[in-house]
C-alpha cells in the first residue's frame, strides 16, 4: 500500500519534470518552430556591409517572418559578404527581381533581411541569387556624416 | 633556557608545517578513495537497474520531498526578477525585453544552480545522515556479513536517484521561476503580454540555452549525489562524525557547484 503510493507520486514528479521541460522547450525556447519547420527552400544574395547581422536572423516581408539567415561567408575576390536565407516553401513565389535589404528593428534593434519583391513575371528558384541588395546602414557612418555636415555648416555661418 | 624556547619555537613552526602535509596528503588519500567510491557505485549499478524499485524508492525521497522548496523558490526567484529587471529596463524604455532577461538568467544561471544548492541542503545532506548512520550502527557492516554489498544495496540507488531528479527538479524551477517573472512583469507591472513572450521565443535557442542548462543541471546532480554518498560512506561513525560529514557535504557541494558552474558556462557561452 504505501509501496504504490510512493510510486504514484515519484510517476508525477517524473511526469511534472518532463511537462516542465516541454514547456521550456516550446512555449520559452520555441522548439517547435524548429522541429514543426517544413520545407524550405535556399536563396543566396550578395551584400556590401551586412553590419551586426547573423546567422539565424530572421527574413521579413512586409514585416512578416519568411525564413531565416543559414550562413554568411566572405567572398575574397568581390570582398562581399554571401548570405544564405532558407525560406520557408510556403512563400515560393518571390520575383527574380526582388530586392534585398539588411535593416535594423527599431534604433538599436536586432538587424533583419527585408525582402522587397519587385514586378518581374519570372521567379526566384531554389538556390537562386538576389541580385539586387541594398548595404546595412552602420550607425558610426551615420553619426560621423552628421558630424561633418554640422562643422560644414558652422564654418560656412 | 632562551635556546631551549627558541627550540620550542622551532619545532612549533615544524610541526605546522608538518600539519600542512599531513592535510594534503589526506586531502589526496579522500580524493583518490572517493574516486574509487564512485567507481565502485558506477560498476554495482546494475541492481539499481534490475530492481527499479530501489531508485524509485530514493528518487521520492530527493526529489519529490524537495518539490515544495524548489517550486517555492523558483517563483520567487522569478519574481524578483521580474521586479528588478523591469526597474533597471525602464530607464532605457526597454521593458517589453523583460521576458528575454529573465528566460535568460534562469535557462542559463540561476535554475541549474540555485536548483542544486537547494537540492544539495534539502537531499544531499539528508543522504549522508542516513548513509552514515547506517554505518554508525553497523546496518552497512550486517549487511555486508549477509553477503549484500551495501554500495550495490545502499550507495547506487542513491546516487542515480540524485543524478535523476535534479535535471527534473531543475526544469520545474525554471518553469516556475519564468512563471514568477510573468506574473509580476505582466499582470503586477503592466509589461505587454506580446511582447514579453514573443522577445523571449525570438532570443531563446533550444540547443544553445534550454539543452546546455539541463546539461549543467546533470553535471551538478552527479557531483551532488556523489559528494553526499562518498560522505555519508566515509564518515567517521560517531555522532560527531556523522554531524561532520553532514556538514561537510552541504559545504563542499556548493563550493563544487560554483566552481563547476563558471568552467561550464566558458565552456558552452564562449560564444557571447
Amino acid at each position: 500500500m504505501e509501496r504504490s503510493r510512493l510510486d504514484v507520486w515519484v510517476g508525477v514528479f517524473v511526469l511534472g519534470g518532463l511537462a516542465a521541460l516541454l514547456i521550456l522547450a516550446l512555449k520559452v525556447g520555441n522548439a517547435g518552430d524548429m522541429l514543426g519547420r517544413g520545407d524550405t527552400y535556399t536563396l543566396t544574395a550578395q551584400f556590401e556591409n551586412i553590419g551586426g547581422l547573423k546567422p539565424k536572423a530572421a527574413v521579413r516581408s512586409a514585416g512578416v517572418v519568411v525564413g531565416r539567415v543559414a550562413t554568411i561567408d566572405y567572398d575574397p575576390e568581390t570582398f562581399n559578404a554571401i548570405v544564405v536565407f532558407k525560406i520557408d516553401q510556403r512563400f515560393s513565389r518571390f520575383p527574380v527581381d526582388t530586392f534585398a535589404s539588411v535593416y535594423t528593428t527599431g534604433l538599436l534593434g536586432e538587424q533583419y533581411v527585408a525582402l522587397a519583391p519587385g514586378g518581374d513575371e519570372k521567379l526566384l528558384v531554389d538556390g537562386a541569387r538576389i541580385t539586387k541588395t541594398q548595404k546595412a546602414v552602420v550607425l558610426e557612418d551615420l553619426i560621423g556624416q552628421f558630424l561633418t555636415s554640422r562643422a560644414g555648416e558652422s564654418s560656412t555661418q | 633556557m632562551p635556546n631551549s624556547g627558541s627550540r620550542h619555537v622551532l619545532d612549533n613552526k615544524w610541526s605546522a608545517v608538518s600539519g600542512l602535509g599531513r592535510q594534503a596528503v589526506e586531502a589526496f588519500l579522500r580524493l583518490g578513495y572517493a574516486t574509487r567510491v564512485l567507481g565502485l557505485t558506477l560498476m554495482n549499478s546494475n541492481v539499481s537497474a534490475r530492481r527499479p524499485r530501489l531508485v524509485v524508492r530514493e528518487v521520492y525521497f530527493s526529489g519529490v520531498l524537495s518539490l515544495v522548496i524548489i517550486l517555492v523558490s523558483g517563483l520567487f526567484v522569478g519574481m524578483v526578477l521580474g521586479l528588478q529587471g523591469y526597474q533597471t529596463l525602464k530607464v532605457y524604455g526597454a521593458e517589453s525585453s523583460l521576458g528575454v532577461l529573465v528566460a535568460f538568467s534562469l535557462l542559463r544561471e540561476l535554475g541549474p544552480v540555485i536548483t542544486a544548492l537547494l537540492f544539495a541542503s534539502r537531499a544531499g545532506s539528508a543522504v549522508t545522515a542516513e548513509i552514515g548512520l547506517m554505518k554508525a550502527t553497523e546496518q552497512l557492516r550486517a549487511m555486508e556479513m549477509m553477503a549484500v554489498d551495501p554500495i550495490a544495496r545502499v550507495v547506487a540507488p542513491r546516487f542515480w536517484a540524485g543524478v535523476i531528479s535534479t535535471p527534473l527538479l531543475t526544469a520545474m524551477f525554471t518553469a516556475m521561476g519564468i512563471y514568477g517573472g510573468y506574473l509580476v512583469g505582466v499582470i503586477l507591472l503592466g509589461v505587454d503580454q506580446g511582447s514579453f513572450w514573443s522577445q523571449m521565443q525570438s532570443a531563446v535557442d533550444f540547443r544553445e540555452d534550454v539543452v546546455n542548462g539541463l546539461l549543467k543541471s546533470i553535471a551538478f546532480g552527479i557531483a551532488i549525489s556523489w559528494i553526499a554518498v562518498f560522505e555519508g560512506y566515509d564518515a567517521p561513525p560517531t555522532a560527531e562524525g556523522v554531524s561532520g560529514a553532514t556538514t561537510r557535504t552541504v559545504v563542499t557541494s556548493a563550493l563544487t557547484i560554483l566552481f563547476l558552474d563558471y568552467i561550464l558556462t566558458s565552456l558552452m557561452f564562449r560564444g557571447f
